[in-house]
């Protein structure tokens, strides 16, 4: 064990109990006096041109409170990077998907909104459309946003060293070329909202997401709000996993709905519409060439990557960078030239999800880096230990790692899954197959411009002593950050788990930028470890003079004071604190020592209300080419798996047996909580590689928005994973600890990929592995060898 | 117009008017204030809306308040008595086998349907018996660990 008393052990979540009961607030949970509906009228066309908006007969519908449309909205340009603003409220003459947002209605009840949205007649003008990249960005192709021709709405031409010269120099050289589907991000909870605007013009917005904070600013930007009037909170949340982290069209809708009635409005997707929402995975095809010497030392990498982006951009700047920045690493590779292309379609916008921009490139690469080792006659593990990089290294594109246990994870899956025993020597239909990835630990920079903080936290003290409240701006989404940061606060304090209370998720709290980029328990985590200390320090402050100890003489150790030299006689202050509650019944005990609470109490009686605060904000980054801001980060994480398949040759069914999976979260705050990480990592890892996949029809409608047809991985889909947790102890977080829920998904895909290679030589450059794809491939494989 | 129905939730009988086409899920929800049945897709897709109708988990969303009638219902309020948590509710918070928890209450009365009929379950039963209920966080294996757990409880 470690000499800390709270974290770095396993806590039961505090949000536990109030999910396990029932008790837990979800944003449908939420009912307010006098609470309106709302709907939406999206789009039934891919590419139309509006001619009229008719919405009389919804008005007269008895019981409809308002119909908006962009008239009503305005026609100010929002979307998730500046650069690329490029949505509106409410279409105004032209739809660009199906499910595009053209008007709302707010009234009694949801029949009747939804009465009103079928009333609204709009005539359209069909148009030429384009679905996929090949469509989409062919000569002549129908454009779907003016400034960007053959819609090519985002570029990146990065090169690091060179890479002419260096293939020149490599024996073996290779092209791959990799397709994975679009994905959904299927949290079980759909997008909600309740916007509640009052009569002396402030507005709280109940959302379900993931950055209350940026949620904020566009609302108070779109629909001219003063941002000091809006306050964005955020109830409990059922998943988000990247989709939910930007502003969403009935976030905007339920406001206007509000702002115009008077009255909370409540909105919902069902779940189709989380589907036509989307925001969640691109589809990615990357163009790999690598290449390495004989004795396997990597060389230089050519990416190039096409993105089907949709009707949007929404993250989709970041995520074309990020799909060419986040190779490279963990191996070091002097040489690396990306070109990305992200084209607009005529289908729902995708955006960021768990492993943003990287988990296509990823399983391209490592799927690519096991056919070289394949050429070399290499071992993959053996090929990854040697080319990993350490502690120290910079990646040729800027990266600073400041820890980077990549090597102790590759060692600990390959003893944790006894490697070395089964590779080669698996019977006929088992494989076995690794891979590594890893994941920023925090973007280094905000969204927009901003010199602000990343996170800040404030600490109020119980003016009884009691307890800490901890209020932040943070995004618990599931993943369990209010949990880390009570663990971090009660551990910096000094007190136990249990004096610890936080609130969160509000916009009023204190700045944070919210769940996005596994970065709260480094940054958050950083500010609620100062804010605690700055309050630790006042309390002992006063101390200080009340007992004349210096305060360097003392601490705060699990809830009591700790005095390094001798004890000296606090009677007096006890006294004080006996007399205030006469008749408690938990005073402290005569010759206890002096405890956090009585101390706690004797700073408000001399100083006032105590209030500790913190803030973080990354220090100097790396980087000062164009696009240096996606990947740069104060910290990384790095993984490894190992996966064993076995493989029907006759159906090309795939079972995962096992998998075994080592990640370096610098330092675990709360062990439970990085093992949940890992293995809902994995599991969504496995669904993108076995299943996943939203279809659409010629007219680019989704054909399985519904999570009976959009399948992800079951109960009986996924097998124990052996957790590994490896400690790097990382100089730029908090306690040493950096992020674990995007770097464990890395490896998922190519490890399975890898594995099915192992079991029969099959070479499957595209997702997902259905049985269908599989026996194909193995079919083809054993008619060529006849 | 509204139908009559009689039936027990969480033990306490109730005598409703519903609308025939209201399913249980919503009455739950929007009449009785139990929100801890989720919805999370209202097509029988996803298991948040699991509840235990007479002794069987079934999806809420897929029953009318109607064929519920004369049924007798538990849902995640249900599950914790006067002597405290049920052990399942225990175990999946020590274990830390609850995420964002809107599966949590579907995954509690799956296990629960399952522990009534079959107390000792092995794995696939365990398995089998949460197939119906989708989560997206956990990756399900502390959510198995804690249904065996509670299987090896002492009942209350």
């Amino acid at each position: 064990m470690t000499e800390y008393h709270v974290i770095n052990g396993r806590a039961p979540r505090l949000d536990a109990p109030a999910k396990a009961t029932g008790r837990a607030m979800y944003v449908d949970d939420i009912k307010l006096p006098g609470m309106l509906y709302g709907a939406l009228l999206q789009s039934p066309l891919a590419h139309a041109n509006i001619l009229n908006i008719d919405t009389s007969k919804a008005r007269k519908l008895p019981g409809v409170k308002s119909v908006v449309t962009a008239e009503e909205a305005g026609m100010v340009k929002y979307g998730v990077s500046p650069a690329r603003y490029d949505e509106n409220v409410f279409v105004k003459d032209r739809v660009r998907y199906i499910g595009d947002e053209i008007a709302a209605v707010a009234a009694v009840d949801l029949e009747t909104a939804l009465e009103a949205v079928s009333l609204i007649d709009v005539e359209y003008e069909e148009l030429p459309a384009v679905f996929t990249m090949e469509e989409a960005i062919a000569e002549g192709a129908p454009q779907i946003h003016e400034k960007y021709p053959r819609n090519i709405g985002a570029e990146v031409h990065q090169e690091f060293g060179n890479v002419e010269e260096a293939f020149a120099k490599c024996d073996v050289i290779r092209t791959d070329t990799f397709l994975n589907k679009r994905q959904d991000g299927a949290f079980l909870e759909p997008n909600g909202v309740v916007a509640d605007y009052d009569h002396n013009g402030f507005l709280t917005l109940h959302s379900s997401t993931q950055v209350p904070h940026y949620v904020m600013r566009i609302i108070a930007m779109v629909l001219g709000i003063p941002i000091g009037k809006v306050r964005v909170k955020k109830p409990y949340v059922g998943g988000g996993f990247g989709p939910k982290a930007g502003t969403n069209s009935i976030e905007l809708a339920s406001t206007l709905l509000s702002m115009k009635t008077g009255k909370p409005v409540k909105m919902n997707f069902t779940r189709e519409q989380v589907f036509l929402f989307s925001r969640a995975r691109h589809q990615f095809k990357h163009t790999l060439t690598t290449g390495v010497k004989k004795d396997g030392t990597l060389m230089a990498l050519t990416n190039e990557c096409y993105l089907e982006g949709g009707a949007y951009t929404s993250f989709g700047i970041a995520t074309v960078y990020y799909a060419g920045s986040l190779l490279g690493a963990p191996y070091r590779l002097p040489n690396m030239k990306y070109d990305g292309y992200r084209l607009y379609t005529n289908r729902p916008a995708c955006g960021a999800q768990r492993g943003h921009g990287g988990v296509a490139a990823r399983a391209a690469w490592e799927q690519q880096l096991d056919f070289i080792c394949d050429e070399l006659g290499m071992d993959p593990v053996e090929f990854r230990l040697k080319n990993s990089m350490e502690a120290g290294d910079i990646t040729c594109n800027d990266f600073n790692t400041s820890s980077f246990g990549m090597k102790e994870c590759i060692e600990a899956v390959r003893d944790g899954s006894k490697w070395s025993e089964k590779k080669g020597k698996m019977p006929e239909g088992k494989g076995i197959g690794i891979a590594t990835g890893f994941f920023v630990s925090g973007a280094g920079y905000p969204i927009y411009r901003s010199e602000t903080a990343h996170s800040t936290v404030v600490i109020k003290l119980s003016e009884d002593g009691g307890a800490a409240h901890v209020l932040t701006g943070s995004a618990e989404i599931g993943q369990g950050s209010d949990t880390a940061m009570a663990m971090i606060a009660a551990e910096a304090l000094g007190v136990p788990l249990d004096s610890i209370r936080v609130s969160s998720g509000d916009t009023d709290y204190s700045v944070d930028l919210g769940a996005y980029s596994s970065r709260q328990t480094l940054m958050t985590g950083h500010a609620t470890k100062s804010a605690a200390e700055d309050l630790k320090a006042q309390v002992l402050g006063v101390l200080s003079e009340k007992l004349k100890v210096p305060v360097d003489e003392m601490d705060i150790k699990n809830g009591f004071i700790v005095f390094k030299g001798e004890t000296p006689d606090f009677g007096e202050l006890r006294s004080i604190y006996a007399k205030e509650h006469r008749g408690f019944s938990d005073n402290p005990d005569w010759n206890e020592p002096l405890t956090f609470r009585e101390a706690a109490r004797i700073a408000y009686l001399t100083r006032g209300s105590m209030v500790g605060t913190g803030s973080y904000k990354p220090g100097e980054l790396g980087g000062k080419f164009k696009g240096a801001a996606v990947g740069t980060s104060p910290a990384y994480g790095p993984s490894a798996q190992v996966v064993e398949v076995t493989v029907d040759k006759g159906t090309g069914k795939i079972t995962i047996d096992r998998m075994t999976d080592a990640h370096d979260c610098g330092f675990a705050i709360n062990r439970t909580s990085v093992e949940a990480q890992m293995q809902g990592s994995l599991s969504m890892g496995v669904g993108e590689a076995m299943y996943e996949e939203v279809k659409f029809d010629d007219k680019g409608k989704v054909i399985n928005a519904n999570l009976g047809e959009y399948k992800i991985a079951t109960a009986l889909d996924m097998p124990n994973v052996d957790t590994i947790i490896v400690e790097s102890n990382e100089p730029n977080g908090p306690f040493g600890a950096k992020e674990v829920g995007e770097g464990a998904i890395m490896p998922t895909i190519p490890a399975i990929l890898n594995a099915l290679y192992d079991a029969t030589g099959v070479r499957i450059q595209e997702l997902p592995l259905t049985p269908e794809r599989v026996f194909k491939a193995i079919q083809e494989k054993e008619s060529k060898e006849k | 117009m509204k139908k009559l129905i009689c039936l027990t939730i969480n033990g306490k009988e109730y005598e409703l008017a519903v609308a025939p086409n209201m399913t249980l899920a919503d009455l739950l929800r929007e009449e009785l204030l139990l929100t801890g049945t989720k919805k999370g897709c209202e097509l029988g897709d996803c298991g948040t809306c699991t509840v235990i109708m007479n002794g069987k988990a079934v999806n809420s969303c897929l029953v009318l308040a109607v064929q519920a009638s004369g049924k007798e219902i538990t849902t995640v309020e249900g599950l914790e008595t006067e002597d405290g948590l049920h052990p399942l509710q225990e175990k999946f918070i020590e274990n830390g086998a609850i995420q964002c928890g809107f599966c949590t209450s579907g995954m509690l009365l799956s296990g629960k349907a399952l522990l009534d009929k079959t107390p000792k379950p092995d794995e696939l039963e365990i398995r089998t018996a949460i197939s119906g209920n989708l989560c997206r966080c956990t990756g399900y294996q502390k959510i198995v660990e804690s249904i065996k757990d509670a299987s090896e409880m002492d009942p209350r």
